[in-house]
C-alpha cells in the first residue's frame, strides 16, 4: 500500500501548523518524519489517523483520496498509529486493550476473551512481540506497553503503521530491539512512518527523511545523502552546535548528602530502594535511566514533595529527609518539576504571580499578610527581559505562552533567589532547540555559580552534555555512577540493569515486605 | 533475554506489585476497631443488662414454613457475640494480611450487630424476619440510584443529579399511574421523567462542557422546585384523581417464598424489588463481559484511546446517562407506586445522595453497590424497629444513622476509592 | 463604563463612538449581558409553567381555535397577575405608592417590600458569600444547610443562655455563629484533607445530621421553650438581637451592613491578601501550589473552615436579626440558594451581593405572589434553578440569543471527580 499526504494545511486559530505539507510512504519502506519539537509532526500524524481534520490538501491511498472522519475511517483504510502517549487504559487488560473496538464477539455481543488471546499469540509469535494478554496494563514497564500499542495496529491488519516518537521512553537495547521489529514488520510487506527528532535514529533506521521545520517540509533525503550536521541544520534552520560548551567542573563540598534513601509510591510499592548520593557545590549530577525507574521518585524525595520511607536527606549540612516543600525551599532547594504544566505552573494565573509562587507571602512580594501587587507586577516585567520571556507583558496569563516561554518562567522563578541545590527533572521535554539550549546554559550558569545540581533526564544525550558524573538508576536502586565519558553503551547497559563489571542485583524492585 | 522470557517477567513483576496494593495499615486499623467493639459489646450489651433478660427473635412470618421463635439470654449471647467480634479483630492484627481481611472484618461487625439486637430486643419480641424483609424494601431504590451512577460514572459523566431524577420519577410516577389507573403507565412515566432529565445533564454537560457536578447539584433544585410547585399547583387541588395511585402488591415466588427465613424476605416482594435484581445482575454482566460494557468502560477510563480506536465517545455518554436517567426514574418510581400510593414533597429525602455513596463504597461496581445499599437499607429497618422497641436511644439519633454511616464509609472505611480515571472530566475532540 | 464593568467586556479600539461601543457590550456573551438573558430565561420558563398549571389559561388555550385572542389575553394577565404580585411584593407596590403620594400616609407599607426583601438578602449575601470562597479554591461547600443550623444553634445557645448588655452581647452571639458555624465547615474539610472525603457527599449527609441534631436538641431542655410540647427554642432576649436600622416597623436591621461589611472583606481578602492567594492557586493547581511549598491539605481546612464561618454568621443574622427562635426544619432554602448565588455572582462578593439581592427578591416577591396571586411560592426556585443553568452554561445562552463571543462568560470553578 502507498500513502500520500498532498499539501496538507491544518490551522489553530492564527497558528499554522502544518502549511502544505507534502509526503508519501511506499510500500515496504520505513519514512522518517523528522523535526523537532513544535514543528507540527504530531498535528500532521493526527490529521491522516483523523483525530483532526484538514484545512486544506488531500490523502491518498494507492493513488485514491480519502476523507478519514475519525479514527476508525483510518483503521479500515489500513493505517495504525502507536501514539507518543500510549492510547491504553491501564486497568484494562492486555487482550482488553488490544482487541478493544475491535472486539471478537458471540452471540449477544459477549466478548470472545479466548479468541482475542489467540490472536494476540499468534502475533505476537509472527512479531516477536512479547507480552502476556491477561497482563493487566498499567503493571506492565514501557516497553512491553508499546509492543501493546503496535499490536493494537498489527490486529487490525494495519497496512501502513505511524509510530509517533517511539524511542522516547526505550533504553538504547529497547530502542534496537523495536528496530529490529520495525524491519520485521517492513519485511513482512508494511511500511511505517516514523516520527523522531532524534537523529542518531533516523541515519540509523530510515530508508527515506522528511524534514519539516515550522510546519513545512524543508526537504527531502536519505541517510545515504546526508549526516547529523546537515540533518541538524535543516531541522533548526541554523546551523546548531551539538555540544553544550562548559568548564570542567571545579566541585567543592558536598551539598546533596543521600544516604540508604527509600521511597515508596501511591500504590505502596518501593520506588527508590536504598539510594545513596552525594552531590557537590559546582557540580552536575545527572541521574539517567528509562523512566519510570525512580528517578521522578528520587527528586519528588529530595524537594520534599514525597515522603521519605527510610534514610536520610540533608542539603547543607541540614537534615530535609522529613522536610515540607516549603521548608525544602527555604533550605535553598530549587525545584524546576518534571511537568511544568501540572507541577510548575498555575497556567490560569499571570506570569508575574507565577514568578513568585513560592514567595508571594514573603518581603518584599508581602507586608503583613496583604500581597503588594505592584511589587509582583514590576519584578515580573524586569524578569521578562532578565530571562528572555517572549510575552507582551507580565500581566498575560502562562497558560497562553509556548512551552518554551513557560519553560523560562519556571526557571526564572526557581533561579532567582539564592539556591544551594538545583533540581531539575526532564528540563527541556517538548522544548525547541532555541529553548533547550537557553535552559542547558542556565543550568551550567548555576553550576559554575557555585549550586550544586541534580539533573533527571531520561535523554542520553542531555546526560551526557550536561553530566559531570551520571548516576544510572535501574528498578529503584542505583545501578553505578560513571564520568560521561565512558560511553552511550556503557549507560545504556546500566539503564538496562546489566553491569559489564558486576552482576545486576536480582529480582523485582522491592522484595522485602 | 528471549522474548517469552521477558513476557514472563512482566507478568511476574505485575504479580509482585498487585500484592502490595492494599495497605496493611487499614487491615491494622480495621483490627483495632474490632477489638474495640468487641469490648464495647461486653460492657455495654453483656454487663449492662439484668442476668436473666431474655430476647426472642421471631423467624418466621407467612408464607413461609414455620420456624419455632428464638428465644435467647441476652448475657452470655453478647459475652460470646463480644468473644467473636474481638478474637476476630485479634485474628486480622495476628495475621496482618490483606486477603480475606473484609471478610474477616464483616463476620466480626456481624457478631457485634447480634448481640446489639438481643440486647436491644432484651424482655421484648424482635420480628427479625421482617427486619430483614424491610431492609430489601429500603436497599431497593438505593439499588436503582447507585446503577444510574454506575451508568453514567463508568462512562466518564458524574451524575449527582440521582437525587433529583427520584423525584421526578417519583412525581410522574404517581400522577401517571393515578390518573389512568395503570401502574405499568406509571412506571414508564417514571422512567420518563428520569431520562429526561439525564438528557439535561447530558446536554448541558457533554454539549456545553458545563461542570457536571454544578449541573448535577442545580437539576435537584430544579426538580426539587418543579414537583413541589406542581404539587401544589396540580396534585393537591385534585388530590383523588391525581395523587392516589395505588401500589403494586408483593408476588410470592411459589414454592421459593416458603424457605424459611428467605422466602419472605426475598421471594413475597413487589415488581420494583425483582426488577431491581434483574437489572443489577444486567448491568453487572454486559458491563464487564460484552463488547458494550468494554467499549463504556474505557470511555469512562481514557477516552482519547477509547476516540483512537473509532469509538464514539459522546455518543457513548450520551447513551449512558441517559440510560441512567431511565433507571433513577424507575427508581424513583419506586417511592410512590412501590411504596405509599402518593407523592409528598421531598419525599426522597436525601437518598439520592446516599445511593451515591453506595455507588462509591461499592467501588462502582454492582454488587459491590447492592452490598452497600442492603448496608444502608438496614440502618434504615433498624431505626424503625428500635422505635417500636424504645431502646432508650432518642428518635433524631437513630434517624441519623443512615447519614453517619454514609460519612463512615466515604471517609475511611472504603479507603482510597479509584472512580473511573475520566470521570467528571469534561471531553472534546481538539 | 466603570472600571468593573470595562473589565467585564471586551477592549473595543479607542475612538469607537460610545453607542458602538454600547452596541458592541450588549450583543457579545459577556457577564452583564449572560446573567440579564439568563434572568429573562427563568422568568420565560415561570410563565410557560403557570401557563400551563392554570386551569384558566388552559381552558382558554383549549378553545384557541375559537378565540385566539382570549387564550392570550387570559394568559397574559395570570402571568401578568403573578409577576406584577412578585415585583410589588419584594421591590414596591404602585397601589401603596400611589395611596401614600394622595395621602402622605402610609410610607412604612411602600417601603416593606424593599425592607423584606433586604432582610431576605442579609443571610443570602453570608452564605453565598461563604460558599463562593469555597468554589474559588475548588471546594465544593453544598452543607449550607447544616452550618446555618450550627451558626444558629450557637448563637441561640448564647442569645439566652447568657446576660450580658446589649452591645457585648451582640459581640458574642455574632462569634458564636461564626464559630458553630467554622466548626460545621472544619468536619468535612478535615475529612477531606485526612481521608480524601469528597465534600460534596460529607456535607450533604451533614445537612441531614445536624437537621436531626436540631430535631433532638429543640425537644430537650435547656433549648426547648419551657411549657411547649412544640419543637420550638427559647426565644432570645432583646440584648442578643440585632438592631432595627429604620425605626421599628421596618425589619432591615444591622445584619445587612454585617454582611455587606463581609462581601467587602471578602473581595478584600480574595484579591489582595496572601492566604486568598493561596487558596486561588490551590483552587486553580493543587500540585504547582504544593510544588510551591502551599500546604493543600490546610488549606483545604482552611477555607471549608472560613467558608462555613461565613454561613455560620448567616444563621445568626436570622435568629438574631429577625426571628429569634428556631424551629424545626431550620435552614433549607437559604443553605441552598447560597449555592446558587455563588454561581450567579461567579464566585465574586460583590457578584454575590447583586444575586442575592435578586434571589431575596424572587422569595420574598414570592411569599406575595402565593398570597395574592395563588401561585405556589417554589414557582420562584424553578426560576432560580433556570437562571443558573443558563449561567453555568454561557455557550448555551450565546447560541439561544446569538451573541459574539467574550472571554469573560465562563463560570470559574472545575470541580475535580471524586478522587482525594
Amino acid at each position: 500500500m502507498r500513502l500520500e499526504l498532498a499539501g496538507i494545511t491544518k490551522r489553530f486559530g492564527d497558528l499554522v501548523a502544518n502549511d502544505g505539507i507534502d509526503l508519501s510512504v511506499e510500500e515496504g519502506e520505513i519514512h522518517c518524519l523528522l523535526g523537532e519539537n513544535g514543528a507540527g509532526k504530531t498535528t500532521l500524524m493526527n490529521v491522516l489517523f483523523g483525530l483532526l481534520h484538514a484545512d486544506g490538501g488531500e490523502i491518498r491511498i494507492d493513488g485514491e483520496p480519502v476523507r478519514f472522519s475519525d479514527p476508525g475511517d483510518a483503521v479500515r483504510r489500513g493505517i495504525g498509529m502507536v501514539h507518543q502517549h500510549f492510547m491504553l487504559v491501564p486497568v484494562f487488560s492486555v487482550a482488553e486493550n488490544v482487541v478493544l473496538g475491535f472486539e471478537p464477539v458471540r452471540r449477544l455481543g459477549f466478548l470472545d476473551r479466548r479468541r482475542a488471546r489467540a490472536e494476540i499469540r499468534r502475533l505476537s509469535a509472527e512479531f516477536g512481540l512479547a507480552v502476556d494478554p491477561d497482563a493487566l496494563v498499567e503493571h506492565l514497564p514501557v516497553g512491553a506497553q508499546q509492543r501493546v500499542e503496535i499490536l493494537k495496529a498489527l490486529i487490525r491488519d494495519a497496512k501502513v503503521l505511524i509510530l509517533d516518537e517511539p524511542t522516547a521512553v526505550l533504553t538504547p537495547q529497547e530502542t534496537e530491539a523495536l528496530f529490529t521489529i520495525m524491519r520485521s514488520l517492513v519485511a513482512a510487506g508494511r511500511s511505517i512512518l516514523f516520527i523522531t527528532h532524534k537523529l542518531k535514529e533516523v541515519l540509523a533506521v530510515a530508508d527515506r527523511i522528511t524534514v519539516v521545520r515550522l510546519g513545512r517540509v524543508v526537504g527531502h533525503t536519505t541517510p545515504a545523502e546526508t549526516d547529523e550536521d546537515q540533518l541538524a541544520a535543516m531541522m533548526v534552520g541554523r546551523s546548531v552546535e551539538l555540544v553544550v560548551h562548559k568548564e570542567p567542573a571545579r566541585p567543592g563540598e558536598a551539598v546533596l548528602e543521600i544516604a540508604g534513601l527509600r521511597v515508596v509510591d501511591d500504590r505502596g510499592v518501593t520506588v527508590v530502594d536504598d539510594v545513596s548520593l552525594d552531590v557537590r557545590a559546582g557540580e552536575i549530577v545527572a541521574v539517567a535511566g528509562v523512566q519510570g525507574n525512580g528517578q521522578t521518585e528520587l527528586a519528588e524525595a529530595v524537594t520534599g514533595m514525597r515522603a521519605v520511607a527510610a534514610g536520610t536527606i540533608r542539603v547543607g549540612g541540614r537534615d530535609l529527609s522529613h522536610a515540607t516543600p516549603r521548608r525544602a525551599i527555604e533550605a535553598g532547594v530549587a525545584n524546576v518539576p518534571e511537568d511544568r504544566q501540572s507541577d510548575g505552573l498555575v497556567l490560569s494565573l499571570s506570569i508575574a504571580d507565577n514568578l513568585v509562587l513560592n514567595q508571594y507571602d514573603r518581603a518584599p512580594y508581602a507586608r503583613h499578610g496583604a500581597r503588594r501587587l505592584a511589587r509582583v507586577r514590576a519584578d515580573g516585567e524586569r524578569k521578562l527581559a532578565e530571562f528572555d520571556i517572549r510575552a507582551p507583558s507580565a500581566a498575560v496569563a502562562v497558560g497562553t505562552l509556548s512551552g518554551g516561554n513557560q519553560q523560562k518562567v519556571v526557571v526564572a522563578r526557581e533561579l532567582s533567589r539564592p539556591v544551594k541545590l538545583l533540581v531539575c527533572s526532564q528540563p527541556t521535554r517538548g522544548l525547541d532547540v532555541g529553548s533547550i539550549e537557553y535552559v542547558h546554559r542556565r543550568i551550567v550558569a548555576e553550576r559554575d555559580r557555585g549550586a550544586a545540581v541534580l539533573l533527571v533526564s531520561s535523554e542520553l544525550d542531555e546526560v551526557l552534555a550536561l553530566g559531570d558524573r551520571v548516576a544510572v538508576m535501574y528498578r529503584g536502586r542505583i545501578a553505578g555512577v560513571v564520568d560521561p565519558s565512558v560511553g552511550r553503551d556503557r549507560i545504556g547497559l546500566l539503564m538496562a540493569g546489566i553491569d559489564a563489571v558486576a552482576p545486576p542485583p536480582g529480582g523485582a524492585k522491592g522484595e522485602s515486605p | 533475554m528471549s522474548a517469552g522470557e521477558r513476557a514472563l517477567s512482566d507478568a511476574a513483576e505485575a504479580a509482585a506489585v498487585d500484592a502490595r496494593l492494599v495497605s496493611l495499615g487499614r487491615v491494622r486499623g480495621m483490627g483495632v476497631f474490632l477489638v474495640l467493639l468487641g469490648v464495647v459489646t461486653l460492657m455495654a450489651f453483656a454487663l449492662g443488662v439484668t442476668g436473666g433478660a431474655r430476647a426472642t427473635f421471631l423467624l418466621s412470618t407467612p408464607p413461609s414454613i414455620d420456624l419455632s421463635p428464638l428465644v435467647m439470654s441476652v448475657r452470655p449471647v453478647a459475652i460470646a457475640c463480644a468473644l467473636v467480634c474481638g478474637g476476630l479483630g485479634i485474628v486480622l492484627l495476628v495475621r496482618l494480611r490483606t486477603q480475606g481481611s473484609y471478610l474477616i472484618f464483616s463476620a466480626g461487625f456481624c457478631a457485634f450487630l447480634w448481640a446489639f439486637l438481643a440486647w436491644a430486643a432484651r424482655g421484648n419480641t424482635l420480628n427479625f424476619v421482617q427486619m430483614l424483609a424491610e431492609t430489601m424494601v429500603a436497599a431497593t431504590p438505593l439499588v436503582y440510584g447507585s446503577l444510574s451512577g454506575i451508568l453514567c460514572e463508568r462512562s466518564g459523566v458524574v451524575n449527582i443529579a440521582i437525587e433529583g431524577q427520584f423525584l421526578a420519577g417519583a412525581f410522574l410516577g404517581a400522577m401517571i399511574g393515578s390518573a389512568t389507573g395503570n401502574l405499568w403507565l406509571g412506571v414508564v412515566s417514571g422512567a420518563v421523567a428520569g431520562a429526561l432529565f439525564g438528557a439535561l445533564l447530558a446536554f448541558l454537560a457533554l454539549r456545553y462542557g458545563a461542570d457536571q457536578i454544578i449541573v448535577g447539584v442545580v437539576i435537584v433544585a430544579f426538580c426539587t422546585g418543579l414537583t413541589n410547585f406542581l404539587t401544589a399547583q396540580v396534585l393537591t387541588p385534585d388530590q383523588t384523581t391525581l395523587n392516589s395511585p395505588s401500589t403494586f402488591s408483593p408476588f410470592a415466588v411459589p414454592l421459593l417464598d416458603k424457605i424459611p427465613i428467605a422466602g419472605p424476605v426475598l421471594f413475597d416482594q413487589n415488581v420494583f424489588f425483582y426488577g431491581a435484581f434483574a437489572l443489577l445482575v444486567l448491568v453487572h454482566v454486559t458491563l464487564f463481559h460484552t463488547r458494550w460494557g468494554l467499549r463504556v468502560r474505557a470511555v469512562g477510563e481514557h477516552p482519547r484511546a477509547a476516540q483512537s480506536v473509532g469509538i464514539h465517545v459522546l455518543s457513548v455518554r450520551y447513551r449512558n446517562v441517559i440510560l441512567g436517567g431511565v433507571v433513577a426514574g424507575i427508581g424513583g418510581a419506586s417511592f410512590t407506586i412501590g411504596s405509599i400510593g402518593e407523592f409528598s414533597a421531598q419525599m426522597t429525602a436525601g437518598l439520592g445522595y446516599v445511593a451515591l455513596a453506595a455507588m462509591i463504597f461499592g467501588r462502582w461496581r454492582p454488587f459491590g453497590a447492592l452490598g452497600a445499599a442492603l448496608l444502608f437499607g438496614f440502618a434504615v429497618s433498624l431505626q424503625s424497629f428500635l422505635a417500636v422497641l424504645s431502646v432508650g436511644i432518642p428518635s433524631p439519633f437513630l434517624s441519623m444513622a443512615p447519614y453517619v454511616i454514609t460519612i463512615a464509609v466515604v471517609s475511611g472505611l472504603v479507603g482510597r476509592v479509584r472512580p473511573p480515571a475520566a470521570d467528571g472530566v469534561p471531553y472534546s475532540l481538539e | 463604563m466603570s472600571a468593573a464593568e470595562s473589565a467585564l467586556a471586551s477592549p473595543s479600539p479607542p475612538g469607537t463612538p460610545w453607542w458602538r461601543r454600547v452596541l458592541a457590550f450588549v450583543t457579545e456573551a459577556n457577564v452583564a449581558v449572560v446573567t440579564l438573558l439568563a434572568v429573562v430565561g427563568g422568568l420565560v420558563v415561570g410563565a410557560l409553567l403557570i401557563i400551563v398549571t392554570t386551569p384558566a389559561t388552559l381552558h382558554a388555550w383549549g378553545a384557541v381555535g375559537r378565540a385566539p385572542g382570549a387564550a392570550f389575553a387570559t394568559s397574559f394577565s395570570t402571568v401578568g397577575n403573578a409577576y406584577g404580585a412578585l415585583f410589588a411584593g419584594s421591590v414596591i407596590s404602585p397601589s401603596a405608592l400611589g395611596h401614600a403620594l394622595t395621602t402622605g400616609r402610609g410610607w412604612t407599607g411602600v417601603f416593606t417590600p424593599i425592607s423584606e426583601t433586604l432582610v431576605s438578602a442579609t443571610p443570602l449575601i453570608l452564605a453565598g458569600t461563604g460558599v463562593a470562597i469555597g468554589f474559588s479554591t475548588g471546594v465544593f461547600n453544598i452543607g449550607g444547610q447544616g452550618q446555618l443550623i450550627a451558626g444558629a444553634l450557637a448563637a441561640t445557645y448564647v442569645g439566652f443562655g447568657v446576660s450580658l448588655p446589649l452591645v457585648p452581647h451582640l459581640v458574642l452571639v455574632v462569634l458564636a455563629g461564626a464559630a458553630g458555624g467554622a466548626l460545621a465547615g472544619f468536619i468535612p474539610g478535615i475529612l477531606k484533607a485526612r481521608t480524601g472525603a469528597h465534600e460534596v457527599i460529607v456535607t450533604i449527609m451533614l445537612n441531614y445530621i445536624f437537621l436531626d441534631l436540631l430535631a433532638y436538641l429543640l425537644t430537650t431542655h435547656p433549648l426547648q421553650q419551657p411549657g411547649q410540647s412544640n419543637s420550638i427554642s427559647q426565644t432570645i432576649p432583646m440584648t442578643a438581637r440585632l438592631p432595627h436600622l429604620f425605626g421599628s416597623t421596618l425589619r432591615v436591621n444591622l445584619g445587612l451592613l454585617i454582611a455587606l461589611a463581609v462581601a467587602a472583606a471578602a473581595s478584600w481578602f480574595m484579591r489582595k491578601s496572601t492566604l486568598g492567594f493561596e487558596f486561588t492557586v490551590i483552587g486553580a493547581n493543587p500540585s504547582a501550589g504544593r510544588t510551591a511549598g502551599m500546604d493543600a491539605r490546610r488549606a483545604t481546612i482552611a477555607v471549608l473552615t472560613i467558608s462555613g464561618a461565613l454561613v455560620g454568621l448567616a444563621g445568626m443574622s436570622t435568629v438574631s436579626g429577625t426571628d429569634f427562635f428556631l424551629s424545626s426544619g431550620y435552614g433549607g432554602a437559604v443553605g441552598f440558594n447560597a449555592i446558587t448565588v455563588a454561581l450567579l455572582g461567579r464566585n465574586r462578593p460583590l457578584g454575590v451581593v447583586l444575586g442575592s439581592l435578586l434571589f431575596a427578591a424572587l422569595s420574598t416577591g414570592g411569599r406575595y405572589m402565593q398570597a395574592v396571586a395563588s401561585i405556589p411560592i417554589d414557582l420562584t426556585t424553578v426560576i432560580q434553578a433556570v437562571i443558573v443553568f443558563m449561567v453555568a452554561t454561557p455557550a448555551l445562552v450565546r447560541e439561544i440569543f446569538r451573541l459574539r463571543e467574550a472571554g469573560a462568560g465562563k463560570i470559574l470553578l472545575f470541580t475535580k471527580g471524586w478522587g482525594g
